[in-house]
């Protein structure tokens, strides 16, 4: 399936991109694609912080299962206002 | 009105958004750039946004003011880009029969924004710069 990453403000400058477009097989969880994604870019990995997902502009559960063509959006601490 | 915008806000266009023949009361909130934040001596803050989510987001807090204060309207307007020392980087306008529904609605919306809005604050600062996060200090750029 083809998945629409989206990363925001200090996961933006680790990840060197704002928007990413990946094919992978599924089933997998968001959980599961952000471990994925460390382990193929180091500088995701040393990112320890709190971290929520959200697909198709909802926050969703950790365990949430990732459908096809999925925009996800990976959110570190939001700090608006 | 709930939108993200890259200028400066006009509160006036946040409170005419709110209006209401029914409404006797309209309380409004202005979060602007201070120029010191933990010890730091802060240059200005840059914001950066999720907007379409953020939008709804925006949106879903109207309809918990709504619900949970029995207010009127509610209109919601954050920044992004820089904001200057003193400038604003976000307004809400809340109207309702009475002033002690705006009030309390107002309050919170900016907590609720806080919360759950996939928006962020780089703070530039002497010295430095650093993504304001969950912690009061603040992710360090690395």
């Amino acid at each position: 399936m083809t998945l629409k990453l989206l990363f925001f403000a200090s996961l933006r400058e680790r990840a060197g991109t704002s928007e990413m477009t990946i094919e992978l097989d599924g089933p997998i969880t968001v959980e599961a694609l952000w471990r994925r994604l460390q382990r193929d870019h180091p500088r995701l990995a040393s990112y320890s912080g709190p971290l929520r997902f959200a697909v198709d502009q909802s926050y969703v559960d950790n365990q949430e299962t990732l459908q096809d063509n999925a925009e996800v959006a990976f959110i570190p601490p939001v700090s608006g206002g | 009105m709930f939108e993200i915008v890259a200028a400066p806000i006009v509160l006036e266009h946040v409170i005419r958004a709110v209006r209401r023949d029914d409404a006797g009361a309209i309380a409004t909130f202005l979060g602007t750039t201070r120029d010191r934040n933990v010890g730091r001596r802060v240059i200005r803050l840059e914001y950066e946004a999720y907007p379409e989510m953020a939008r709804l987001e925006m949106a879903r807090i109207g309809a918990e003011v709504r619900e949970n204060f029995g207010a009127a309207a509610v209109a919601i307007v954050h920044r992004i880009g820089v904001v200057e020392i003193g400038e604003a980087s976000v307004a809400i306008a809340v109207s309702a029969a009475h002033r002690d529904a705006a009030f309390a609605g107002c309050r919170y919306a900016i907590d609720r924004l806080k919360e759950i809005v996939p928006i962020w604050k780089k703070e530039h600062y002497v010295g430095g710069e650093i993504w304001i996060g969950a912690q009061s200090g603040g992710l360090a750029a690395s």
